[in-house]
């Protein structure tokens, strides 16, 4: 069955559906990171005393991984600007740019969560671990998921361009604006956990 | 967006649905179905029997509330010594069925039904639509829906049993309990996730599928219902998500979100970090929660705007300011939620906020109770089966929002909070309030959704028994609330010298209970019956006027033969100088 | 048509680029002011009005929101009431004296 709207626009509102969809999935995705925030200065404004970011956290490394978040923002944008330019070669490149970028921020994110478990630290240990392994921690299961739906569209899903290009150009803006959240959140996440 | 260079855009395919149908094996039409009708079905025939479950664990319960610690005859043995040795209730069990009964008529029962099932099914027809914008999506929400439910059922035969912390699974209780918690947990999520990519789905099908002419201001009521109702999921479901990660990690993890410090657990201090906040699951809990009433409530009010409106051959009084109502209260739904908390040791600022909140929010209620009622005057009253659950419903709501009131105000909340007057309270509002509302919503699209007519002299003895029963059920709550008898008493208050004149009420009640479950069977044995011997129906057996009526009953993939376009309001009813009583949305 | 919509693909390139940049400096000074350890509420203010301006050019510029439509805009207004409701609850609670801690 043909559902309207899906690759057209409707005139009235301008958009397509997919792209409604995911600005409003993203919204329940505020919701759910705003929760966690709130939880944490609630658990932090409470507490006696809080250890500042950086006096147990790696700053240089997760500085590091900033770079290599907004760095793969920029090829995701670019992976989508190459197929409104037609080129999808240029498209593949910059997709995989951004799945190789995902993948060095959770290999690095895996160092750092090794070393704090061998340094004896865990969320048990005390409230900022607690809330700094779950923030980190979901953000990273974000961070896979979108990895997961960026390497669909890389691959198999790259068969779409073929047959419908306007269709697949749009499934692509919409995985972006996924990964760009993603990388919103962090800007958000990287400062309050490792640098306050 | 323009199109990307050097692309040619398809040809649309001309859908040949019918053709295409045919060539779909057993498991894709019936099963891994993406046609929002048979999902739409699905939700509901599984909500449905989650609702049965739902009420049969309260019949149990009410057993131990009306005769306390005697041994159950028949399924007292059945059930086995860890739960009920030598038949007498073990109140770890009591707990169990009171948690459990909770969760499963809120988030396996009610929603799914309200939402999933009448929102699945009637929203695309009522618009106009073929289907979902994302059928897929429709489907992975039905599946997730399904294994939330799954998850819960199975946490019943984990050791310990299933969760007993009370569908608030409040910490530090929550934290302390057994597996059984941790599926729950697990459940909730799956659940959420199912709610989360339902709302996305209705709220994009809503403003992009409807029909040409279909303008806002032209929608059902019902679309209006289940539009706020879709928001309030979206964005108020995350923040329990995010509380059940957290308590996840509190019990798999160790971390001590919820725990404070030098919590002493049989005598023991808890070996844990501490610094945490049980305060904080209680705001993540009712931030979610409230809107969660709201979402109970709507659709109900949905389906019974639309019967009304059929049933007394007249417009609806008060659109619009129903649908300024309807989405105020879905705004307001989010700033109430404190109401709940109110004997935390929240200081009088704050009290003082959330009771002015709570007050304002009253208001829409009645303004759309008010409305319904208003359209009954002067109406061609035909009483039918949904018509008399529709009717049923708009006093017991009422009894339900007033009784709200004292709760809602902090002072008056202070001897009632957490008595037998809360639980008659939200019952009135979610049994002989939504669930008639659903009742009515099943006879009245029934036809549409199987070609038949449900019969109505079994409809008109469900509707009777039913009214009777729940009003006996819980109209004697709010006496023992008043009284002083809390809830989550395993013994009914038996061992409470001041609840003794009011004691025999549980008797009165449960017994009110049991005679309510006989008759369902009324319902249960229509039901069934009418898919196969019921009057054939045609395609508009209410001659109501709202685009779903367009479509043949039971509707092929894609709905419509011709995709319909709106002409004028949904209520077009007795228009002076036209031919018939009913002027459809959809005829020119 | 075609032209016209390959010189607008080429701006919005340069923008990126230009964003990416932007990107690049503001971390390496929120990460700088944070080795000056200011008070704890300066700190704060400083590295969330950063974290703000990231955020607003990713939002803007890599998610096209500068130029997205109605309907986009009513869905995140209304997500920005509740969240900072959401964010409201732990100052609401924390100054209402409704602390049992200390």
């Amino acid at each position: 069955m043909d559902i309207p709207y899906t690759v057209e626009v409707r005139r009235d509102t301008g958009l397509t559906n997919g792209k409604i969809g995911i600005w409003l999935f993203l919204a329940s995705e505020v919701m759910l990171f705003g929760a966690l925030f709130a939880s944490y200065i609630l658990i932090r404004a409470g507490a006696p005393s809080w250890p500042r970011g950086d006096t147990i956290l790696n700053v240089p490394l997760a500085t590091f991984n900033t770079i290599v978040l907004i760095s793969s923002s920029v090829t995701m944008v670019m992976a989508w600007a190459s197929l409104m330019r037609g080129r999808f070669g240029t498209y593949r490149m910059y997709m995989g740019a951004t799945i190789l970028l995902g993948l060095v921020f959770l290999v690095v994110k895996y160092f750092e969560y090794s070393h704090k478990f061998h340094d004896g630290l865990y969320p048990s240990t005390s409230n900022f671990l607690a809330i700094y392994f779950t923030l980190t921690g979901l953000h990273m299961l974000h961070v896979f998921g979108g990895m997961l739906v960026n390497a669909y569209f890389w691959g198999p899903g790259s068969k779409l361009w073929k047959t419908n290009p306007v269709w697949f150009t749009n499934r692509v803006e919409n995985s972006g604006l996924f990964w760009h959240f993603v990388d919103l959140v962090w800007i958000f996440l990287f400062p309050t956990l490792y640098l306050l | 967006m323009s199109q990307p260079e050097g692309a040619v855009a398809p040809q649309p395919h001309v859908a040949h649905e019918a053709h295409h149908e045919e060539e779909l094996g057993f498991w894709r039409k019936y099963v891994y179905s993406t046609d929002h009708k048979v999902i739409g079905i699905q939700y509901a025939i599984t909500a449905l029997l989650f609702l049965l479950f739902g009420f049969s664990l309260m019949m149990l319960m009410r057993w131990q509330l009306a005769y306390p610690g005697s041994p159950l005859p028949l399924l007292g043995a059945l059930l086995g010594d860890a739960r009920m040795p030598g038949g007498t209730m073990l109140p770890e069990f009591y707990n169990e069925l009171g948690a459990m009964h909770g969760t499963i008529m809120v988030f396996l029962g009610v929603v799914p039904l309200a939402v999933g099932g009448f929102g699945n099914f009637v929203l695309p027809l009522q618009i106009g639509a073929q289907d979902m914008a994302f059928p897929r999506l429709n489907m992975a929400s039905y599946w997730l829906f399904f294994l939330g439910g799954v998850t819960m059922l199975a946490s019943f035969f984990v050791p310990g049993g299933a969760a007993q912390s009370g569908w608030t699974s409040y910490s530090p209780l929550a934290n302390l309990a057994g597996t059984g918690q941790t599926w729950w947990l697990i459940g909730m999520v799956f659940l959420i996730t199912s709610s989360l990519l339902g709302a996305v789905n209705f709220i994009t099908t809503t403003i992009q599928l409807r029909a040409k002419g279909l303008t806002f201001y032209r929608f059902p009521f019902f679309v209006w219902a289940q539009f706020v109702t879709a928001f309030l999921l979206l964005l108020a479901f995350p923040p329990l998500e995010a509380a059940a990660i957290l308590q996840l990690m509190d019990r798999l993890a160790g971390t001590s979100f919820f725990l404070p410090s030098g919590l002493v657990v049989s005598g023991q201090v808890l070996a844990v970090a501490g610094d945490g906040n049980p305060l904080l699951w209680q705001h993540l809990f009712w931030f979610l929660a409230h809107p969660e009433v709201y979402v109970l409530i709507l659709p109900g009010l949905g389906i019974v705007a639309e019967i009304i409106a059929n049933n007394t051959r007249k417009p609806l009084w008060g659109y619009r300011p129903m649908v300024y109502s309807v989405i105020f209260l879905g705004f307001m739904s989010f700033i109430v939620w404190a109401h709940h908390m109110f004997m935390t040791g929240m200081g009088t600022t704050m009290a003082a906020f959330f009771q002015t909140t709570t007050m304002i929010i009253s208001i829409p209620s009645v303004v759309i109770l008010t409305a319904l009622v208003l359209s009954l005057w002067g109406g061609s009253i035909r009483f039918n089966t949904p018509m008399l659950f529709a009717l049923g419903f708009l006093p017991m709501f009422g009894i339900g929002g007033l009784t709200g009131l004292p709760l809602g105000l902090n002072v008056t909340d202070i001897p009632l909070h957490d008595t037998y007057y809360v639980i008659g309270h939200f019952h009135y509002v979610v049994a002989p309030g939504t669930i008639f509302a659903l009742f009515a919503g099943v006879y009245y699209w029934f036809p549409k959704a199987t070609g038949r007519m449900m019969n109505e002299t079994l409809g008109k003895i469900h509707f009777v028994g039913s009214l009777v029963c729940m009003n006996v059920i819980f109209m004697p709550m709010f006496i023992q609330g008043l009284a002083g008898v809390s809830r989550r008493l395993y013994d009914g208050g038996a061992s409470y010298a001041f609840a003794e004149p009011v004691l025999h009420l549980n008797v009165v009640s449960s017994w009110g209970a049991w005679i309510l479950a006989l008759f369902q069977i009324p319902f249960i044995v229509n039901f069934f019956w009418s898919i196969w011997k019921g009057k054939a129906a045609g395609e508009n057996p209410w001659e109501a006027t709202t685009i779903e009526w367009a479509a043949p009953s039971p509707p092929p993939h894609g709905n419509f033969r011709v995709a319909p376009e709106a002409y004028r309001g949904p209520y077009e009813y007795s228009v002076p100088g036209a031919a018939k009583d009913f002027s459809p949305q959809y005829e020119a | 048509m075609t032209s016209d919509h390959a010189a607008d693909i080429d701006r919005h390139v340069k923008v990126y680029i230009t964003v990416f940049v932007a990107l690049m400096a503001l971390t390496v000074i929120t990460v700088a002011v944070s080795y000056l350890h200011l008070p704890l509420p300066i700190a704060v203010a400083v590295a969330l009005l950063v974290a703000t301006v990231k955020g607003s050019l990713v939002a803007c510029y890599f998610m096209h929101l500068i130029s997205e439509k109605k309907l986009i805009y009513a869905v995140l207004v209304l997500t920005a009431v509740f969240f900072v409701a959401l964010l409201a609850l732990p100052a609401v609670t924390h100054s209402d004296g409704y602390w049992i801690h200390e």
